[in-house]
Formats: C-alpha cells, structure tokens, sequence
C-alpha cells in the first residue's frame, strides 16, 4: 500500500551533498542551463533560484525557454549542462518522479483535471488512500481535501462532492493548485494559470498564489501578464532567447524596465550581445 | 464559515462544515432538487418508465403483473443484465464492445461441447474454460484497442463477425447441442427453496445496512457531515421492503431462479469494483479524461484492457445463462436481439455512450425496461416487428434524454 502524499519527505537518494557555494542558500536554484532540441538551442546558461515563502515571476517572449527551463525542472526534460541545487546541494532530476519526491508539482495549463470526477477524486487521482479490503477510504480523503481547500481560503465551492464539470473556470484552477498543494509540495509551479480566465477569476487565482507563498511555499508563476506579475511575484526573472537577462525585486523595478528586459529594448543589459547588435 | 460544503441554513446563520454533524433533510432535499435542475437526473426518469410500462401492460393484459408472469421476468431479463454489466464498464471507458452477443454464444457453446455425455468433463472445469474463454477474448481484443490504438467499434465488429465465424465452425455440422448436465440447466429452470431465497434477502439487506451505518460512522470520525438520518434509513428500508416484496410475491408461484444468486452476485461485486475500489475509480477516470488520468500515473492500456476482459467474462457468463434457459445451444446462439438488448439496457439504464459517467444500477434497471417491453408485447401477442420498433423508440428516448442532460449540466456548468 502506497503511503499518504503527508509522509513523504523529500530524502531521496539523489541529494548528495556538496561543499557550500553560495553563502545564501536558495531552496531551488538552477545555474547555467544549456538545453538543444537538435539544432535549435532552447536554453543556454539559464539561472533561476526561488526562496521559501515567495512568488518568483519567469517571463519573457514566446520561445525565450520558460517552459523548457520549468520542464527540466520537473523532471521531463533533462538539462544538456547545469546544475540545479536544492536546498543548497546539487540533485539530479532525471524524471517527474524525482521532481515530486523532492516536492515540486507543477500546475499545467490544461489542468489535467477529469471533468467527470468531484473535487476529492480529483486531488486523490492516481494516488487514493485506501482502508480495509482495498477500499477507498473516502471519509479520510475528503476530510483532508476539505482541510487543504480551507487552509488555502478557497471558500467558493459549493461541495466537494460535485464533478468539476460543473465548476467555473476559475475554481477548476484552484482545484488544481490545491491538488497540487495536497502532496507536501515545496515547489509550485503555475503555468499561465490565469490564461483563460475572467477578471472575478483571475482575482480568485492570484489571491490563491500570494496565499501559496504565506503558507511557506515557493512559487514559481510562468505569466505573459505584467499586471498580474506585479501584482503577485516579489522577484522577477526575466528570459530572452534561452538566458537570463535580469533579475528584478518587484518593489525596485517598473512594468518598463521589465518589459525591456523581455524585448531587448536595451541591449546593454543583455550579457555576451552588448557588441553584436548595431 | 463554511468553506465547502452545504449552503447555510435558511435561518442564515452560516454553519461550520466540520461541526454538522447531519445536514438538515431540508436542505439535503434542495440539493437533490438543485441537482436535477442541472441534469444529474440519476435514476429517476427509469423508475418512472418502469412504472408507466407496468401500470399499461397491466391494463392491456391482467396476466402482466402476476406472481407467474414475474418469475419468468426475472429468468427473462438475467442474460441481459449480466451481459449489460460488462457492457456498462466498457461504456464507462467511452469505447464500445459489439462482440458480446457472439462472445456470450462462445461461452454457452465451449460449456454445453465440453458437458457432452461420454467426455466425462467436471462441470466446474467445464464452466471455468468457458469463461476463461471470454476473458482471453475480452483480453485480445482490448490489446487492439489499448495498444494497437484501433477504434473498438472496428475491432468489436471484427469480433462480431469472426467469434459468429467460430461458432459456425466448432459446433459444425450437429447443429444442436442439447445441455443434459444438471447444474448447467439448472441455473435458469430450478427455483430456490424459501429458506435460500430469504437467507440471501437478509444477506443483502443487512450487508446494505452495514455498509451504510459505517459510512455514516467513518464520516462522523473524519468530522465530516452526513446525509439526513432520515434519508440515511430511508434507503434501507426501501431496500429491505423491495427485498421482502420480491421473496413474497416469487415464492407465491415457483420461487426465485438459481439464476438471481448470480444476478444479486454480480450487481454487488461489480457495485464494489466500479465504486470502492483504486481500479473503478481509474476507470471511470479514463473515461472522463484519459490525458489527466496518465499524468496521473494511471496505466491507462491495463485500464482498458482489463475492462474488455470484465466485458468477454460477463459475455461468457450471460452466455452460460442463457444456455441454461434453453437446455441447449445452436448455430444461433449468440445470434439475435441480445447484443443490443444488452447494450440498450446499458444505456437506458442511464449509463452515457460519452464515457465516464453510469453506474451497474443502469445495466440492472436497463434490462428490467427491456425484458418488461419484450414480455408484455408477447402477451399481447404483437408481431415481432412491433416489438423492435417500441424497444427501438424507447433506447432512442433514453439516448436523447442523455444528451438533452448534458446539454443541461453544460449550460449551467462553466458559468
């Protein structure tokens, strides 16, 4: 019998340990990332790190590497070169099995939710806590289920015990980030999480982010959405064409800044292009 | 404040989830009404057909609901609801199975070979060959549609065409296999005794009561809230007064066949499989989206392929039924009305052609519809024709009656 998502702890043998190189420790943090799909180079020297309790924004333009760099991460790609450090020692991610021991669970954007199946079933799918004669132990699952929604604040579903069919879009999207909350994650990862959403459900959404990080998460919010990047995230890092091009602090930077950062609209701070666009 | 569950009581006074114990019959009964609004209409539109058919058979001939007339339903209808079973777990998955009517001549043909005189076959072997049958059939041909990626309605046709094929083949040029083994023949002609027949209502009724006193138990642990009390005993003694009407009114005629130990058998154990256990669950998470259910870490070809498995063993075993019924098996057997009749009582019985959405409950109360049209047109003495064309505009009522729901759930989901 499989053991409840609350056990888990991230001590899987791929944490080695190394000598300390950074004075600050970052709970994930990845350095010089190169990634190539045949002759396209995806990434190349890609750095990210996100802390305990913070929302860290990744934006950039269509095919500057956030979805590739996040995938490595969690595990469905592996980097070419890089290192990534969890908790200040270096691991190897070589599939999503690792990224979840660690903790990282990521928030796709076409939700991976059954239509058919009601919110406890949802968050229990693929990994149901079973009683006596291989039963479903349905009370313990949707105790913990009410328990995690209550802790997140999200107080617009009607019952638990309704097929998210009949869910709008934006408590889907909670659904989703609670499942996702429900196995002891550290590392959350949000793909474009507000997307397809309305203006009342992209509030619902963001609320639901900052209160991630409250509880002692750490958020990594992939958005094209200057707005709702300053809205929610208190570090922003900024991807163009597979590197990274800044690293901002919400409260010291403006929308301006980083939407130039994004388009190159000052190349000065663009490492190794200074000289090569006239 | 509440955080998910039920909306606060009139009063207004918005009651903490975790410390209601029961919700109160009011506002449990608005729920239920909230969700038929929204077309979750559950059992309700067949229950209501039921009675319709009864109440116009009833005034068209008074042989129809007579203690007589309903033994011969029950050994009627048991073929198409165990068939219907397995066809309610594949419909579950979205895929279909049309080889059940030949996969079921399978099973009763390789039983009444292996039972002829002179072979000296246990029954037991006999019977476990036969269904072995259907399962490596069910195995096969859900190999096709999980790991080949072929459309089940192709490959199930193959199958309704080669297993009839088969069939043709090994029963040869005999023609008719007359059954003289008498447990086989049994099963659908000999009638319980009182006591069997009252031992296995009490069974039920008190397996039923246990079951829903420990989840009343179990929530209350957790600090979860229940369903009224008086829905809690009101679905009990329903069951237990349906239970002790069936016994009476059987038992006033011939008794109930040996046929509905494996009715209630498999209306139980499938019950259990497709709602209680890891594997219903993925199944019917395969259904409603086989994408989610992979990311999941659900194996989604096991899935499938132990689903057509489920369906060729049901197959085989309504195969065996209904060879019983007849004491023998022919070039015919597996042949006629009951593939559809099993698929119609599936679907009827409120089970969606769309995937992730029915319960077993729909193959039983699906064949209950079927074999009470089928019955009372023959007591009426319609011509075969006319039988078709009412069981043909009924299947067409429950499948729009499907669609419309949906419809209904979409327009006020998604808001």
């Amino acid at each position: 019998m499989r053991l409840v998502g609350r056990s888990r702890r991230p001590t899987g043998p791929h944490q080695s340990r190394r000598e300390r190189e950074t004075v600050s420790e970052h709970l994930l943090e990845v350095k010089g990332a190169f990634k190539h799909f045949g002759a396209v180079q995806a990434l190349r020297g890609a750095n990210l790190h996100v802390d305990v309790g913070t929302v860290m924004a990744l934006v950039g333009d269509n095919g500057a590497g956030k979805t590739v760099l996040t995938k490595s991460i969690s595990g469905i790609y592996q980097l070419d070169e890089g290192e990534v450090l969890w908790e200040g020692s270096s691991v190897t991610i070589s599939g999503p099995k690792d990224s979840a021991r660690l903790g990282i669970e990521v928030v796709y954007q076409d939700l991976a939710l059954c239509d058919n199946l009601d919110v406890v079933e949802n968050m229990y799918l693929g990994r149901e806590t079973r009683s006596s004669f291989r039963r479903l132990d349905e009370a313990k699952m949707e105790a913990e289920t009410r328990k995690v929604l209550r802790d997140l604040s999200v107080t617009t579903l009607q019952s638990v015990r309704l097929p998210v069919a009949s869910m709008s879009g934006g408590q889907r999207q909670s659904v989703a980030v609670a499942k996702a909350v429900l196995w002891n994650s550290k590392v959350v990862i949000l793909d474009e999480p507000t997307a397809a959403l309305g203006v009342a459900q992209t509030r619902q959404v963001l609320d639901l982010t900052r209160r991630l990080a409250t509880q002692g998460l750490a958020v990594i919010l992939i958005s094209h959405n200057m707005s709702d990047v300053f809205e929610v995230a208190d570090y922003i890092t900024v991807l163009r064409l597979g590197q990274t091009v800044a690293e901002f602090k919400r409260t010291e930077t403006t929308q301006r800044e980083v939407v130039e950062a994004i388009t190159a609209g000052q190349l000065s701070s663009v490492p190794g292009m200074e000289g090569v666009v006239a | 404040m509440s955080t998910t569950s039920t909306p606060p009581a009139p009063s207004g006074a918005p009651a903490d989830a975790t410390t209601d114990q029961h919700i109160s019959p009011a506002s449990f009964a608005r729920q239920r009404v909230a969700a038929l609004r929204e077309g979750e209409l559950g059992s309700l539109p067949i229950v209501v057909g039921i009675i319709v058919i009864a109440i116009y058979f009833q005034a068209r001939n008074s042989n129809f609901l007579t203690a007589g007339n309903f033994v011969n339903l029950i050994a009627q209808m048991a073929a198409i609801m165990i068939i219907g079973t397995g066809i309610v777990f594949v419909l579950l998955l979205g895929e279909i199975d049309l080889s059940v009517g030949y996969v079921s001549g399978m099973g009763g043909v390789i039983a009444a070979l292996l039972l002829e005189p002179g072979k000296n076959i246990p029954t037991s072997v006999a019977l476990a060959l036969a269904l072995g049958t259907g399962i490596a059939i069910g195995v096969l041909q859900g190999f096709f549609v999980a790991r080949l990626g072929v459309p089940s309605f192709v490959v199930t046709l193959a199958g309704l065409l080669g297993w009839n094929g088969v069939l043709l083949q090994i029963i040869g040029s005999s023609g008719t296999i007359v059954i003289q083994d008498s447990l086989i023949n049994g099963i659908a002609n000999d009638y319980m005794s009182a006591a069997l027949s009252w031992i296995v209502a009490i069974a039920l009724v008190g397996a039923y009561t246990f079951q829903g006193l420990s989840n009343v138990f179990r929530r209350r642990q957790a600090g979860l809230p229940n369903d009224p009390w008086v829905f809690v005993i009101g679905r009990i003694v329903v069951l237990a007064i349906a239970a002790i009407a069936v016994v009476v009114i059987a038992d006033s005629d011939r008794g109930l066949p040996y046929v509905t130990l494996i009715m209630v058998g498999s209306y139980v154990i499938w019950t259990f499989v497709a709602e209680r256990t890891r594997f219903g669950r993925h199944i019917y998470a395969v259904g409603g989206n086989a994408e989610a259910a992979r990311r999941a870490g659900i194996n989604v070809p096991a899935i499938k392929i132990a689903v057509f498995a489920i369906s060729g063993f049901m197959a085989a075993l309504g195969g065996i039924v209904l060879a019983s019924r007849l004491s023998s098996v022919d070039t015919s057997t597996g042949g006629g009305t009951i593939l559809l009749y099993s698929i119609a009582a599936a679907v009827i019985g409120g089970t969606s052609l769309f995937g992730g959405r029915g319960t077993i409950k729909s193959a039983f109360l699906g064949a209950i519809v079927i074999t009470m049209i089928d019955n009372g047109l023959g007591l009426l003495n319609v011509s075969a024709g006319t039988k078709y064309i009412v069981t043909a505009l009924v299947l067409l009522a429950a499948v729009t009656l499907d669609s419309l729901s949906r419809r209904g759930r979409v327009a006020t989901g998604r808001a």
